[in-house]
């Protein structure tokens, strides 16, 4: 096994032990009907959570992801509900209006040689305070689509179904693994992460790349925020804060370095699946509080950066030589 | 003498404040008026400096942090976990001045945790500081069991409160900090220690400074500073809400920073003016308000004003009009370009 996939099997171990400790404790977590909800309750944040995978493999950050989400979702409900568009033209132009926030985010990012995370941040008030100003409230979705969508499932053997959400978040990481290491653009997304000066000099196109990372980061936020808004059936311009450090969190408990240039598409989905573990234990125990769950995450990643930490230092001796001095 | 004051005293960021507060006097005519009631100062000028005073404090530490070419994402929770801890001691029938100075102490051990994974795990700030991100608003929780802990304590309740010499408190705490922390970088070679390591790690590591220690320190005053605010913020509301106590602060005392000039790459920096930064903040939070515009309008006002900000400081409008020659920045990227 070469040394390079060493965070990930790390992420895969943790992950298959957690889960069989959890299933010995409570049988009832070793059913196809949890696997099933584990794969619908995190599909919005699966999404995200690849294009965040690039972003970061890049060697930036996008906090403005969970603002996005929450845009998407008052866009598409006051398109359906009060403008009356049908739900897929409302889809269309949400992904559209994404893509052209995300790569003004990227153009900004190159043009202006400033770090991504205040870029974001800007990008991040933006969408969350135009959220806002188009309506307060939650705006409901009353569509016969919606209803069409919802019960569109596979039923597996023991009362498991797999949703149709959960099936696009599974696509969206096979097609998302696809991306980063079978094609070019992948391989320029990890030159540019590795050494953005370096990648110049080989002819990586920075700014096309830049651009292109960022929007592919806002249409898949974009498109958590319609999975979002068929999972509640509704607009909701304060939904989904705080999913910026879930997918950072999923994407580092991955295996992806958040200096980028190193990670997988594949690591991040078990990070999601392993925070997906810790809320369903959580519900599953019944004694623990919520606030563990954040105790727990925050301790993961902890674990999983000094995890890093120290596989990198193992392979790269001579690296910090000069800051001992 | 005088003209090097004035010529200081003309720098961008006063003259924005200025001109946020001129604004506010035209959308609210009665914007200065400043009365003198119960033995303290009222009007809306007070309220910016007071309500202003969390965000200010929060930036004094955060400076320090991003000089070093860091950020320090947890201090929002950070305020939440001081808020508990002294909220949760004074209901257990501790004194209040225990409870107080271990709220402090927490968050100087919060900051210290923070500057142990920068300075000597190697981890960068972003991601060493977001696990206490992640995981302090949960300890928070932890620690009041989830409940809104509300108090009586007078002392807690004039901290968040109370008045000295007429100004709220907050504003007074804030001031001493300023002064304070101006002082410790100015008048010694801290602050240069600090730009140095900011422009260069390794390099000023060879010059002799002890880098690792001084990472520590910034992240420290950072986590200090935050569980000051905390218990500000807790006295304030007579409770400690360990959900939203706090909540994006750290973003708000990230912009006052870079609205006070101080660069996001390390190595300049300003401890008054990123209070200038807060305050100009807080003076357009007050303005949408007392002006009748819907609060959501501030975030979309706060974009804009980092836009803007990115957009003066960016090297390309410092090409198209070229100004002073910046001190800190290499030009290895634009060689490569």
């Amino acid at each position: 096994m070469s040394r390079s996939l060493r965070p990930l099997l790390a992420t895969a171990v943790i992950f298959a032990i957690a889960y069989g400790l959890s299933v010995m404790q409570f049988p009832g977590m070793f059913s196809t009907r949890v696997l099933g909800n584990f794969l619908t309750d995190n599909a919005f944040l699966g999404i995200t959570a690849v294009g965040m995978t690039f972003v970061i493999l890049s060697g930036g950050i996008d906090l403005s992801v969970g603002a996005v989400i929450g845009f998407t979702g008052v866009l598409v409900a006051v398109l359906i509900s009060w403008m009356g568009l049908h739900p897929l033209v409302a889809f269309a132009i949400a992904l559209i209006v994404a893509a052209v926030f995300g790569g003004l985010m990227g153009l900004a990012i190159h043009a202006l040689e400033v770090p991504s995370f205040i870029v974001t941040l800007a990008g991040m008030f933006l969408a969350r305070g135009g959220a806002s100003v188009i309506t307060q409230d939650s705006v409901p979705i009353n569509h016969p689509f919606y209803d069409w969508i919802s019960d569109l499932l596979i039923r597996l053997p023991g009362g498991g179904r797999l949703s149709f959400i959960g099936l696009l978040m599974i696509a969206v990481f096979v097609v998302g693994a696809l991306v980063a290491h079978r094609t070019r653009f992948g391989s320029y997304v990890y030159a540019l992460g590795g050494n953005t000066v370096s990648a110049s000099l080989m002819g990586v196109p920075v700014a096309r790349t830049t651009v292109a990372v960022y929007m592919l980061s806002s249409v898949l936020a974009a498109l958590a925020g319609i999975v979002f808004s068929l999972y509640t059936s509704a607009g909701y311009p304060l939904a989904a804060v705080g999913v910026e450090l879930d997918a950072i969190s999923a994407v580092v408990i991955g295996g992806t370095l958040l200096a980028g240039g190193y990670g997988f598409v594949l690591g991040t989905f078990i990070g999601v699946m392993l925070l997906g573990l810790v809320q369903t234990y959580i519900i599953f125990d019944g004694t623990l509080s919520s606030w563990w769950t954040k105790i727990v995450i925050g301790v993961l990643l902890f674990l999983f950066i000094v995890l890093q930490r120290l596989i990198f230092a193992a392979s790269a001796p001579g690296e910090k030589v000069a800051e001992k001095a | 003498m005088t003209r090097r004051m004035l010529g200081r005293l003309a720098n961008p960021q006063l003259l924005a404040l200025v001109g946020v507060l001129l604004i506010n006097w035209l959308l609210f005519p009665s914007f200065f008026r400043v009365t003198w009631q119960d033995g303290r100062l009222f009007g809306s000028v007070i309220d910016v400096l007071n309500r202003g005073a969390p965000v200010a404090i929060l930036s004094i530490g955060m400076v320090g942090v991003i000089a070093t070419k860091g950020v320090d994402l947890s201090v929002g929770a950070v305020m939440a976990v001081a808020g508990a801890v002294a909220a949760s001691l004074v209901v257990a029938g501790y004194p209040a001045p225990v409870a107080v100075i271990a709220a402090l102490l927490v968050g100087l051990l919060c900051g210290l945790w923070n500057g142990f994974l920068v300075a000597v795990l190697d981890i960068q700030p972003i991601v060493a500081t977001l696990v206490l991100m992640v995981a302090g608003r949960g300890i928070a929780q932890l620690i009041t069991q989830g409940f809104i802990v509300t108090f009586n304590d007078p002392l807690l309740i004039f901290i968040g409160t109370g008045s000295f010499l007429g100004l709220p408190m907050a504003t007074v705490i804030a001031l001493v900090l300023l002064v304070l922390v101006t002082l410790l970088v100015r008048k010694t070679a801290i602050g240069l220690f600090i730009e140095a390591v900011g422009v260069n790690r390794a390099a000023a590591s060879l010059a002799g400074i002890r880098s690792r220690m001084l990472l520590i320190l910034v992240y420290a005053l950072s986590g200090l500073c935050a569980a000051i605010a905390g218990i500000i913020v807790a006295g304030d509301i007579r409770g400690a809400d360990a959900n939203n106590a706090g909540l994006w602060l750290e973003l708000d005392a990230i912009l006052a920073v870079v609205i006070g000039g101080t660069s996001l790459l390390g190595g300049r920096f300003s401890v008054p003016l990123a209070v200038v930064g807060a305050l100009i903040i807080q003076a357009m939070n007050t303005g949408i308000l007392v002006s009748g515009f819907p609060p959501e309008f501030n975030l979309i006002v706060k974009a804009g004003m980092i836009i803007l900000i990115l957009l003066i400081q960016s090297p390309l409008a410092t090409r198209i009009a070229p100004r002073r020659p910046q001190r800190a920045r290499i030009g290895v990227q634009r060689t490569a370009k």
